[in-house]
């Protein structure tokens, strides 16, 4: 029996058909009805030209980027099971992911290389669109999405880097802030704001943490969803 | 679809316009009502914080023209010939904790080397400014400082 017949006898019956609206024959109707109909799947197009794929053009790094992404998202979540944005407990809930939780070293190390690598594949996918030129007319708007997103990353590292509550984190903190605050007019308040105090204290440690957490991931996703949109519309990744 | 401008917004009818308008102007107001209430409610009204005055001790306790470190309240009391003044031991720079050296009798930063002299103005270094002078008031006999409270640069409490 073929893949394509055992496909078939699989997606016999009623519940697998209200899942997945496309049948096994191999025709180009059936191909393209079997991106359209995934919305995973139809964030690439159906059919891709040859010089869209070449690895020396882009490099993977915008796919890069956002594999990361992903990866810091689930490292994340799985690491708030264990931990909580307060004083003594945040520190403590590090130290207990580290040499306590089963693979809890693993993760907590993940989630940082994945934060590393992100912030440079973002910055060289930056240089890469911008030296074979894919942010001229009419791609201008998703250079400003991308510069955006590149601000999200950055801001998200910098969030995140408080969580632990250690001397680095403080510190690290305290130099950000400082700067936020030499703004002239709004500097002070925007850092009242953001520590949600005037000191560097549990205030401080809750808002990193929904910051980094909710409203910056959030924000992230909306823009990469323009961000792809945008690719798209515009034809595609398309050298010249 | 017919798009020659029938019923177009702008165009079109008075009332149409009325409405339409009236229509941004509500979902306007109501925005910008609903960002006052957010920045309002992420403003903290009541802080958990220790307070900013406290206690460092007696005049007697201090030598004439010394210096006394309090690195946990970031502060340094001040004793010349003439009265105490209190510094604050925040670099103005980014906010490390500044020391005291001794044998150099200046103050100095840690993290990127700015230098002060130990009236708290400014030798060297990338912080813009010298350190901030802060209250210090005698109390019942005892000296309190508040680093909330900013003084003018030359400003001693003469005792």
């Amino acid at each position: 029996m073929s893949v394509l017949e055992l496909k078939e006898r699989l997606a016999a019956n009623h519940v697998w058909r209200s899942i997945f609206r496309h049948r096994y024959v191999d025709s180009n109707r059936n191909r393209a009805l079997t991106i359209f109909s995934n919305v995973f799947l139809h964030i690439h197009p159906v059919k891709v030209p040859e010089r869209s794929i070449r690895f020396w053009h882009t490099m993977c790094l915008g796919g890069l980027s956002f594999a990361l992404f992903l990866v810091l998202t689930v490292t994340g979540v799985l690491l708030m099971f264990y931990y909580r944005p307060a004083i003594p407990q945040a520190y403590r809930d590090m130290k207990e992911l580290e040499f306590v939780v089963s693979s809890g070293a693993f993760l907590r190390n993940l989630h940082r290389w994945a934060a590393h690598a992100m912030v440079v594949c973002v910055f060289l996918h930056m240089g890469r669109v911008f030296y074979s030129g894919a942010y001229r007319p009419p791609r201008e708007f998703n250079w400003v999405v991308g510069v955006l997103l590149l601000v999200l990353t950055l801001l998200l590292s910098y969030t995140g880097y408080l969580l632990p509550w250690d001397q680095l984190a403080f510190w690290a903190i305290t130099v950000g802030t400082n700067m936020a605050a030499a703004a002239p007019g709004i500097g002070p308040k925007f850092k009242f704001l953001l520590l949600g105090g005037n000191v560097i204290g549990e205030n401080a440690l809750v808002r990193f943490y929904v910051l980094h957490c909710v409203v910056l991931p959030l924000a992230a996703a909306v823009l990469l969803a323009v961000h792809f949109w945008r690719v798209r519309k515009d034809g595609g990744v398309r050298p010249l | 679809m017919d798009d020659q401008g029938r019923g177009q917004t702008g165009s079109g009818s008075d009332r149409r316009r009325f409405l339409w308008f009236s229509g941004l102007g509500a979902l306007g107001a109501a925005s910008a009502g609903g960002a006052a209430v957010v920045l309002d409610f992420v403003h903290p009204k009541v802080l958990f914080e220790p307070p900013t005055a406290f206690r460092v001790g007696r005049p007697e306790d201090f030598p004439v023209n010394s210096i006394t470190a309090d690195y946990a309240r970031k502060v340094y009391i001040v004793r010349t010939e003439v009265g105490f003044f209190a510094l604050s031991a925040v670099c103005t720079h980014l906010g490390c904790i500044t020391r005291h050296l001794e044998e150099e009798d200046a103050i100095f930063c840690p993290c990127h080397g700015s230098r002060f002299a130990k009236d708290g103005s400014l030798l060297v270094g990338p912080a813009p400014r010298g350190l901030r002078r802060i209250a210090i008031r005698l109390e019942d006999g005892e000296l309190v400082v508040d680093t909330a409270l900013e003084v003018e640069k030359d400003a001693v409490l003469r005792i």
